[in-house]
């Protein structure tokens, strides 16, 4: 199971969060700067999983943000890996070349389109176009 | 805008800027909340959001989300949800009032806002939102979109696992769902099911059919990894099981292109053979192919992949080492990786490779490592596996235990390790067990002790002191080993001493009277007693600086003993023989105790530690003496000087008030709270920086013998142990012929290594009557505990999902339910809704089930048309009466029948025992051949299969009435 993704950029900011089990607010904080230290310390080199207290980190690089995923032992850590990024294509293909503000401007959407991929810690679609319907479809409805 | 001006502030050296910026913005959101325009309220909310995920609490504008989530539009109703999925939490109270309005939206023509309902619900359902909408969702959950049903069977897990009793109504409806055509909802279902059987596998043993055919027909990763993994979960409890999958995942293993899916298939593989590991004849070759593709993935360039190479490698260690001991280059190589956590998988790895063979060697190359490594973390992690490695299974695998000593003794000159009490208690351990090596024990603490000094370079924080504290302890408790107790004690009384921790002091005062008791046990019967009296002057001289300690413990023991020796001391100057006195108070072993031994002692009959054990004092008693001793404080107290402040203290409490409002909305202020005060005040050692000294030459405590040398010393002897056995065989072969072969059949087998030392005491003191097994480990908090339910058990009318009534009373726990059943006006209106559907399922059902109710059914199908006419209550008994026909027999069997190697689909089992026998018996022969195509029949089949077994019928009965009408002619 996926207990949270976070979007963090090289200063540490969060740029997005979403718990799938509920962390008391006062200790996200320190848990995201921890983690995050913990992942900006690694190198190129070496591998994307990290084991964190009792889960695992399953972090990926694109340019200047991280985008890391803490999951239970039982998860299978190649597929979220993947997972990352089909997250990452298809946020690409909405906002056409996505860029680290564009995430900041647009959080509610990125919202959707996490909600549309993973649902209660687990994958739910991974079909690019699929995921994608309804934020169009509110577009649409923006537009009219 | 917004956002932007808070990146920009969000820099470190515009802190105070920052919080004046928020404060603002924060009040400027009070403000437009206030508002009645719902736009302006949801672009509130929206920052809000923002602001929660930078750590601020805004939970104060709960309501104002909710108002937001209420909004009609969609666009600002997805804002409300979004706030709401990411503030709210169980505790958050304004969620009872959001009940309605989930329903509202559940039941929406709107798509989208059944599904922006059912996104927000699944991260903030709480219990009482559990019961109330898990009908609401169970009816999603058959939605024609679907959209909607895969977000509803998803949610339906979160539902569960807040109100346990929502499980076995909706379970049937789930298991439909693995059927899906749509293969979104397939998968959500087989998610959920995955993860509700990780949990309590046995409830889903019987699912196993069902999956078996999902796997070999689905062509979705996503999907054949979690059902691969609930596989996982469910072979240890029917080793039948794995037997049926070995051949399809070593299919998918050879086939697959994904390696995710590669991953997950050898993992599977080795959970099945694990379980599988005795009784079933060599599976060696799907070991070897499992083991060989994870050399592949070990090979391969891509860290990833060699990370989970090895720990999947790792798995089967467990069960197969000879296959993964082969490799072992390989994980020696993985040893120099740059990456640590790759290191740390192959040192555990190597934790399962040891033997008493390759021990020595491979030690010496984690030595080396050691002395390698950079971060003290790794360092750490290493000092722990290699004593990992040598202490597994009760020293299994060391067969020189002098070799052990001196390593641990190596291990002390690590600076700045974290783990000096994991030495420590080695050493202590290994003192106590093996009796043979006391003596060499005792010679290397001793050394130690007199090199204190060395290790005590920076005193405090310095975790390898606690190596004194073995040595000094096996030293007094050996002491009759030592070979000059004397020096001993005066290394322990050393004024320097004074700087150890407290616990340490303690032992060493004490370790130093059993010193001097076998001092004085030397001496005595001797002429001259000066060595003795010298001894005793020695205490009395330095035992006072302990006296003085701050250490309560040390300071009691100091000066009990220091009573004691002056008592000695005036006895020997009257020439009276004390040392037997003496030795007996630290007579009698000291025995390992099992960790479990004290929660095992059974309490006392007629003890009551609750008890008052003298009469309470009484309440007034107390209140009289509170006044009495504030009186006594408050007089001298001037007043004036009072009133001088109280002025200022109003200021005061305004300005702290303010400053605490402050360091509470700001999340990167560090709380003081009482938890972390103690960490603060612990003597841990990982917050002081520590200096690293990179010393080229490693610190040598002169007279300390080094582990190398036993590695030579070790093959020596070994050598001559082989050759005096190869002495004895040929005696034996000479003697007896036949049984000298087992001896020949390997080089050097384990067998043939005979430790130089054996481990004397194995078993840890219990108390009596005591098992250190009985205990169970299970955390009694675990939600799923609850979810532990015979799903195949019929459904009682009680456990039926509340469904939303106008009256209140309805949405009360199920036990009151039980209770409004035996009402009967309550229970018809309570689920006669529910009931209707659940109606139509069992018809379903049951048309689908065995023919050979069918005569049963028309008789209560009559029945029932009787009882249309009578009040529903009746008809609701007619249900549970039914539902009392298990249909558990029947599927328990199929998997019996499934699992026992025919590759037959349940359903078309269940139908063939059903058909209609045919009119005349059928020959042997075609039995066989209808037994033959009942092998090779897929479910698809099934009708083609069954008018093949008419006409076979048909034909029959034509040949013998022909055969009869033959001859009846002929006669």
């Amino acid at each position: 199971m996926i207990k949270f993704l976070l979007m963090v950029n090289k200063q540490g900011q969060t740029r997005l969060s979403k718990y799938y089990e509920q962390v008391e607010l006062g200790k996200r904080a320190a848990l995201e700067a921890d983690m995050v230290r913990g992942c900006l310390a690694r190198r190129k080199e070496e591998c994307s999983f990290v084991e964190y207290k009792d889960y695992k980190l399953v972090y990926r690089q694109y340019a200047a943000l991280f985008i890391v995923v803490g999951i239970t032992e039982n998860e299978n850590e190649l597929s979220i890996y993947e997972l990352v990024h089909n997250f990452v294509e298809v946020l690409d293909k909405y906002f056409s070349r996505v860029m680290e503000n564009q995430i900041m401007f647009n959080l509610d959407k990125v919202h959707i389109i996490l909600d549309e991929m993973i649902l209660n810690g687990h994958i739910v679609e991974t079909n690019k176009n699929r995921i994608l319907a309804p934020l169009l479809a509110l577009d649409k409805m923006a537009e009219s | 805008c917004f956002y932007f001006r808070l990146t920009l502030s969000n820099n470190t050296s515009l802190f105070l800027q920052q919080a004046k910026y928020i404060s603002t913005c924060i009040d400027e959101i009070k403000q437009e909340l206030k508002q009645d325009n719902i736009a302006v309220k949801a672009n509130a909310v929206c920052k809000l959001t923002y602001l929660q995920m930078l750590g601020y609490d805004v939970s104060w504008a709960a309501f104002n989300i909710v108002e937001v989530m209420s909004s009609s539009k969609f666009t600002y109703k997805r804002i409300g949800y979004l706030a709401a999925s990411q503030c709210f939490h169980e505790g958050t109270d304004v969620i009872m009032l959001t009940t309605n309005q989930i329903r509202k939206d559940l039941s929406s023509p709107n798509q989208y806002d059944t599904g922006v309902a059912l996104t927000g619900l699944s991260c903030f359902v709480t219990p009482d939102l559990a019961r109330d909408l898990a009908n609401d969702i169970m009816t999603l959950m058959s939605h024609t979109k679907p959209y909607i049903r895969k977000k509803a069977v998803l949610i339906m897990y979160k539902v569960f696992l807040k109100y346990p009793e929502s499980l076995r109504p909706a379970f049937p409806r789930l298991k439909e769902k693995l059927e899906d055509p749509d293969p979104g909802v397939q998968s959500a279902a087989v998610n959920v099911i995955c993860e509700l059987a990780r949990r309590n596998p046995k409830n889903y043993l019987s699912l196993a059919p069902l999956f078996f055919k999902l796997m070999t027909s689905s062509t979705n990763n996503w999907v054949l990894i979690k059902i691969i993994k609930l596989f996982g979960a469910l072979t240890p409890l029917e080793p039948r099981l794995g037997k049926k999958l070995i051949e399809p995942l070593t299919n998918l293993i050879h086939s697959t292109s994904a390696m995710s899916l590669l991953y997950e298939c050898v993992n599977t593989v080795i959970a099945v053979l694990i379980s599988l590991s005795s009784g079933m004849p060599n599976h060696s070759a799907s070991i070897q192919l499992c083991v060989q593709k994870l050399r592949i993935l070990i090979e391969d360039s891509d860290q990833n992949l060699k990370y989970l190479g090895l720990l999947a490698m790792s798995k089967i260690l467990k069960t197969h080492p000879k296959s993964v001991q082969s490799h072992k280059d390989l994980i020696l190589q993985c040893l120099d990786d740059k990456d640590e956590s790759i290191r740390l998988r192959a040192l555990d790895l190597l934790y399962g490779m040891v033997s008493k063979k390759n021990l020595m060697e491979i030690v010496k190359k984690l030595m080396l490592h050691v002395d390698k490594a950079e971060g003290t973390t790794y360092r750490d992690e290493l000092l722990t596996k290699i004593i990992d490695i040598c202490s597994q299974s009760n020293y299994q695998y060391i067969t020189n235990f002098e070799w052990y000593i001196s390593i641990l003794v190596e291990l002390t000159r690590l600076e700045g390790t974290r783990h000096g009490h994991l030495i420590a208690s080695q050493m202590l351990d290994v003192a106590i067990r093996v009796k043979a090596i006391r003596g060499f024990a005792v010679a290397q603490m001793a050394t130690l002790l007199d090199n204190a000094h060395l290790l005590t370079g920076n005193t405090q924080r310095n975790g390898i002191c606690e190596v004194l504290y073995a040595a000094a302890w096996i030293c007094g408790e050996f002491s009759e080993h030592l070979e000059d107790p004397m020096q001993t004690l005066e290394a322990m009384l050393r004024p320097k001493v004074a700087t150890l921790p407290g616990h340490i002091q303690a032992v060493y005062v004490q370790n130093a009277a059993k010193l001097f008791a076998t001092v004085l046990q030397k001496h005595e019967g001797e002429t001259d007693s000066q060595v003795a009296q010298e001894t005793s002057q020695l205490l009395i001289e330095r035992l006072p600086l302990f006296v003085q300690s701050a250490n309560l413990e040390v300071q009691e023991r100091a000066s009990c003993i220091i009573q004691l020796v002056k008592y000695i001391q005036k006895l020997q100057q009257k020439n009276v023989e004390v040392a037997d006195e003496v030795t007996a108070l630290f007579a009698g072993e000291l025995n390992p105790v099992a960790p479990k031994a004290q929660k095992k002692v059974p309490i006392p009959e007629g003890l009551d530690l609750d008890a008052w054990i003298n009469e309470p004092p009484s309440e007034s008693e107390s209140e009289d003496e509170k006044p009495k001793s504030k009186a006594v404080f408050a007089k001298e107290e001037p007043k004036h000087s009072r009133r001088h402040t109280e002025v200022d203290e109003k200021e005061l409490a305004r300005r702290r008030e303010v400053r605490k409002q402050e360091q509470a909305n700001n999340p990167f202020y560090i709380k003081a709270s009482p938890s972390s005060q103690k960490v603060f005040d612990a003597p841990g050692v990982e917050h002081i920086p520590v200096v690293q000294i990179d010393l080229s030459v490693p610190l040598k405590v002169p007279g300390m013998p080094m582990s190398d040398q036993y590695v030579k010393l070790e093959e020596e002897r070994r050598q001559k142990d082989k050759a005096d056995k190869k002495k004895k065989d040929k005696k034996k072969k000479r003697e007896k012929r036949g049984k000298g072969r087992k001896a020949d059949s390997g080089p050097e087998s384990e067998e043939d290594i005979t430790p130089a030392q054996q481990v004397d005491i194995v078993t840890e003191e219990m108390p009596e009557n005591a098992l250190p097994s009985d205990d169970d480990d299970k955390d009694p908090n675990d939600p799923h505990k609850a979810l532990d339910i015979d799903l195949d058990k019929p459904l009682a009318d009680s456990e039926k999902l509340p469904v939303r009534t106008h009256r209140p009373e309805v949405l009360k726990s199920p036990a009151e339910d039980r209770e409004n059943e035996s009402i009967p006006q309550e229970s018809k209106k309570k689920s006669s809704k529910e009931k209707k559907e659940k109606k139509k399922d069992k018809e379903k059902d049951r048309k689908r089930s065995k023919e050979e109710k069918k005569k049963k059914k028309k008789h209560k199908e009559v029945e029932e048309e009787l009882m249309e006419s009578q009040p529903e209550e009746a008809v609701q008994s007619e249900d549970t009466k039914e539902m009392a026909v298990p249909p558990t027999s029947a599927e328990a069997s199929d998997l019996d029948f499934w699992l026992s190697s025919a590759p037959v689909p349940p359903a078309a089992q269940v139908r063939s025992l059903t058909l209609s026998p045919p009119p005349l018996l059928i020959p042997l022969s075609v039995c066989r051949v209808v037994n033959e195509r009942l092998f090779c029949i897929s479910p698809s089949g099934l009708s083609r299969f069954l008018t093949s077994l008419c006409l076979f019928s048909l034909l029959f009965t034509g040949l013998a009435h022909f055969c009869l009408f033959a001859y009846a002619c002929f006669s």
